[in-house]
């Protein structure tokens, strides 16, 4: 029965039968509780196709206002409110989520995977950008749209703009950004740990690299925003003088945090733009793709690198001029690696059998759009120039060529070349080149007239312009540009519609690609595959034409859902060796009510609602904490199964094996870039002093400091003894021990929040009191999470969930706490010592 | 076993951790220099020590790539194409992409070095 190979065919339809069972999606009102990565990418798909059409129009309704001068279709606070609200639409709500939602949809099929390895947690993720994307939209409706710019640059957005805007702008998109991470952690354990046997390292398809690349690009560039996020949030509720010069704060601190988060984005934007790519010339040139390590070296190499250009968006702010010129090196050097991948492509299609399709046209579009982006990129790299475009149109021309090319076009050409995979039907052939040509024609000619008009010295964000200076037929030339565009996409959408009613369905490999995701049968089932092969080729599909009938006929591993549970294989994370049989989450409401009301508690802080908001997070919690204790880590019914051909597998993973171990690692590296950026700031100030110092040698309480160190160290000490006396079957001292690590975690959160308090620190006063309060507020958070997690595995250890044997949780606990000693103990030296003894 | 080859993993970036420590490094000497400890607007020491520590990953970069290099030239290895699906080709595929990014770093950390020989002073 678990060895396929030999099944009679009654045998396999009954296994069949059963993995639809298992796998099957709820009906009815009970769909939205379904958190599959093919249900869940469709909606997060379709929901970003929604925000781009909601940012093209607030775009559309710009170039109406800029069509002639001193036009007065839209007052200028509203055009503020629509140059805001369209840059962040376009980057937060659709640039960004629209990479996840492929990776989420797409990603699985690719690696030979049955699903993400937390599938609620993806759920989540869509349900809490889906609520924080409508709450950020609809704010223009009510004329509370932020107006900062995307950018929402201090002291513009604190003392001059004391409206919602601003708190809708941080409060919603902090929120989205914590979905973001969320895609982040699953997609890096999605690729490291949940390959098909056999498919190793260096044998992955290239979607896969930059996956891996860029999920860990987010890991790092989006914390120290949502820190800046909070240090903003806190000045305009509560008014935390961080960015305010009057108090010894710095405006130009948001600045660098903005920015060190929002270069990586353009990269984090661009990178799976360019996988896409990267998967669909080979197929269309029919030959593998050259430099397979090249495009490693370039995905990789340009990961890096885009964290040393962030000050390349601030080189008018009076740096000193060396470190401008770091900058500008680092922005220099970036052009390296993105010119290699593209020289690959050019190779690829050069050396094979190249077929003309729709895919391809945007492709090449794309390209020819990018290089033109990238070559005025690297004009504004270059510090005397750029003091002359700054902030002009010619910015606005090279940031639309970047985005447009390295991100629309790739996208479009994703969607073309997707769509069979995602929903069994194709897109019309002349409808596409129509689409095209005009998408195409349209965006040059809108935006290459504003390179000229920046240079003539048009500053970007003006909502009008005078007649007499020069502007007009270029505006005018602009404003016809984006009809035709519209026009395009229009003609795309329809195109889009019709297929989806009633276009042809699509036959199985339509273009007759060589890697893992077109071998299911279409339309796809919510399993992909019904069994999971062993891959031991770059192109499997091209290298064995025989797989496809074994993968059907189920011969290969997992072809049988005999428990009725959704499982996919786990595999080593360089050489994919079959290593645990893992079940993943199936449908459920639990992550839906868990967004809900995380986003009440973002959305009901953004009106001061502080008490309903507390409440929302209070249930949260809860939620969330159910949805642990339900869904996660619990013991099998037996240690291990049969999965096909002979192979046996353990079903519960724990320690390193373990794909919650690997979450935890990631979730820490990405606090730990936070924690650097808190780091960053306490430091920054340190160097302009306006104040710091005088306000810092009146002494922090060192004694508390020395009192959470201690408390910490002990907590920490006992989770560790807890794990290990469980692990030797003392469940009961184990529990003891946790008892005593959940008293010291508390007395530590208490001393740490007593440093500033004890030394009279009033964080409205100066910027020192405030970064003392949020540091220590940092540590004692941090605690707090410690005994959140040592009480639940108390729990779980009292109710037999926890046992010697099945000890993910407290595995996962001790990992934390390591973590979170670190941290704590480098962050109390900081506030103790530094500056105070310097 | 499963060790070495997170080594090996790991050993990818390294060229890359090596470009960001560098460049970090200057951004922050002079940051915090021109900030708080010039007297005069001008460089002085901190420019020789960050030329010290731009040689130093210069030769930190040399060494990842040349033993990158060797690794993928390892047994009888010649194209470069590595996709067996055999460990040893893993091996010479990972020491290949080592090869090459601390190739990219080396030119990335003297792109960023570069203004050290041209600009003296803070301003």
């Amino acid at each position: 029965m678990n060895d396929a190979s030999t099944g009679s065919d009654e045998e396999r339809a009954a296994q069949e039968s059963r993995l639809v069972a298992a796998w099957r999606p709820p009906r009815g009102w009970r769909y939205f509780s379904e958190v599959n990565n093919n249900s869940v990418g469709l909606w997060y798909i379709l929901t970003a196709l929604c925000f781009f059409l909601f940012g093209g129009l607030l775009a559309a309704v710009m170039r109406a206002q800029l069509a002639v001068p001193e036009n007065e279709l839209v007052s200028a606070s509203r055009y503020a409110q629509l140059f805001t609200l369209h840059g962040s639409v376009m980057m937060f709500l659709f640039a960004v989520p629209i990479f996840e939602a492929l990776a989420i949809q797409i990603l699985p099929q690719m690696t030979g995977a049955r699903d993400l390895p937390f599938p609620r947690l993806s759920a989540f993720g869509y349900w809490c950008y889906a609520i924080g994307g409508v709450f950020v939209c609809g704010s223009i409706f009510f004329d509370v749209a932020p107006q900062g710019g995307w950018f929402m640059y201090p002291p513009l957005s604190t003392r001059w703009q004391p409206d919602l805007g601003a708190d809708v702008w941080l409060l919603g998109l902090s929120f989205i950004e914590i979905a973001t991470l969320a895609a982040a952690i699953e997609l890096i354990v999605g690729v490291l740990k949940c390959r098909a046997p056999g498919m190793r390292i260096h044998l992955m398809p290239l979607y896969a690299w930059y996956m891996l690349v860029v999920a860990g690009m987010i890991v790092f560039a989006f914390p120290p925003l949502i820190v800046g996020d909070v240090m903003l949030e806190l000045e305009r509720a509560f008014d935390w003088p961080f960015f305010d010069a009057r108090r010894g704060g710095d405006p130009l601190l948001w600045q660098h945090l903005f920015w060190i988060f929002g270069h990586p984005e353009v990269y984090v934007i661009f990178l799976p733009a360019i996988a896409l790519v990267a998967m669909i010339v080979p197929t269309f040139a029919h030959a593998p793709m050259i430099g397979y390590t090249w495009i490693v070296l370039a995905a990789v190499g340009t990961g890096f690198l885009s964290f040393g250009l962030w000050v390349h968006h601030m080189f008018t702010t009076g740096l000193p001029r060396l470190s401008l010129a770091f900058f500008s090196g680092a922005s220099l050097a970036v052009a390296i690696p993105s010119a290699v991948q593209i020289f690959c492509f050019i190779a690829t299609v050069l050396v094979g059998r190249f077929v003309a399709s729709v895919p391809m046209l945007f492709v090449a579009g794309a390209l020819a759009v990018f290089v033109l982006g990238g070559l005025t990129g690297v004009m504004v790299a270059m510090v005397p120039f750029n003091f002359q475009a700054h902030d002009s149109y010619f910015i606005v021309a090279h940031l639309h060529y970047v985005l447009f090319g390295g991100m629309v076009l790739p996208v479009l050409a994703g969607i073309y070349y997707y769509l069979p995979l995602v929903a069994g039907r194709r897109l019309g052939e002349r409808a596409g080149r129509r689409a095209f040509w005009l998408i195409f024609g349209g965006f040059n000619l809108a935006f290459l007239p504003m390179h000229l008009s920046g240079l003539l010295g048009m500053p970007r964000r003006v909502y009008t312009y005078r007649a007499d200076i020069g502007l007009d037929e270029l505006n005018l030339i602009s404003t016809v540009g984006a009809a035709v565009l519209a026009l395009g996409f229009a003609v795309f959408l329809v195109d889009l519609w019709l297929s989806l009613r009633r276009g042809g369905v699509s036959p199985r490999d339509p273009w007759r690609a060589g890697t893992l995701e077109w071998l299911p049968r279409l339309p796809l089932h919510p399993w992909g595959l019904r069994s999971v092969p062993q891959v031991d080729t770059r192109y499997p599909l091209w290298d064995r034409p025989a797989l496809r009938e074994e993968v059907d006929a189920g011969r290969w591993y997992l072809p049988d859902a005999e428990e009725g549970r959704r499982e996919t294989l786990l595999t080593g994370a360089i050489d994919a060796e079959p290593l645990h049989c893992l079940r993943v989450g199936g449908p459920s409401f639990l992550p839906l009510a868990a967004a809900v009301f995380t986003g009440g508690a973002f959305i009901l802080a953004t009106f001061h609602a502080w008490t309903m908001s507390a409440v929302c997070a209070a249930l949260a919690l809860i939620v969330v904490v159910a949805w642990l204790w339900t869904g996660t880590a619990r013991p099998p019914e037996k240690p291990a199964k049969h999965v096909g051909r002979g192979l046996v597998l353990p079903l519960y993973a724990a320690g390193t094996g373990a794909p919650g171990w690997w979450g935890m690692c990631i979730t820490m590296l990405a606090d730990a870039s936070a924690f650097a950026a808190l780091v960053f700031g306490y430091f920054y100030y340190w160097t302009i002093d306006e104040g710091f110092l005088d306000r810092a040698v009146q002494g922090t309480g060192a004694g508390c400091a020395g009192a959470a160190a201690a408390a910490m160290l002990g907590a920490w000490a006992s989770v560790l003894c807890a794990a290990r006396v469980n692990r030797h079957g003392h469940a009961g001292r184990g529990r003891l021990l946790l008892g005593m690590a959940a008293l010291g975690s508390a007395i530590a959160a208490g001393c740490a929040l007593a440093v500033p308090a004890s030394a009279g620190l009033a964080p409205a006063a100066h910027v020192y009191d405030a970064m003392v309060w949020l540091v220590a507020g940092w540590i004692a958070l941090h605690v707090a999470v410690g005994l959140l997690m040592v009480l639940y595995c108390l729990a779980r250890s009292a109710a037999r969930l926890l046992t010697p044997v099945y000890d993910a949780d407290l595995r996962n606990t001790a990992l934390y706490w390591h973590f979170a000693l670190g941290q704590g103990l480098a962050a109390l030296a900081m506030l103790a010592l530094f500056p105070a003894n310097a | 076993m499963a060790a070495a080859r997170h080594r090996q993993l790991w050993g990818v970036f390294a060229g890359p951790l090596v470009w960001f420590a560098h460049f970090l490094a200057s951004y922050v000497t002079v940051a915090v220099w021109c900030a708080r400890f010039t007297s005069d607007g001008g460089l002085g020491a901190a420019r020789w020590a960050l030329a010290a520590l731009t040689l130093a990953a210069v030769a930190g970069e040399l060494l990842i790539a040349w033993r990158g290099f060797k690794a993928h030239r390892h047994g009888f290895a010649i194209d470069p194409v590595h996709d067996e699906a055999t460990s040893e080709e893993r091996r010479r595929f990972l020491a290949f992409a080592t090869w090459l990014l601390a190739g990219l770093s080396l030119t990335a950390t003297v792109y960023v070095a570069l203004p050290l020989w041209l600009l003296t002073r803070c301003g």
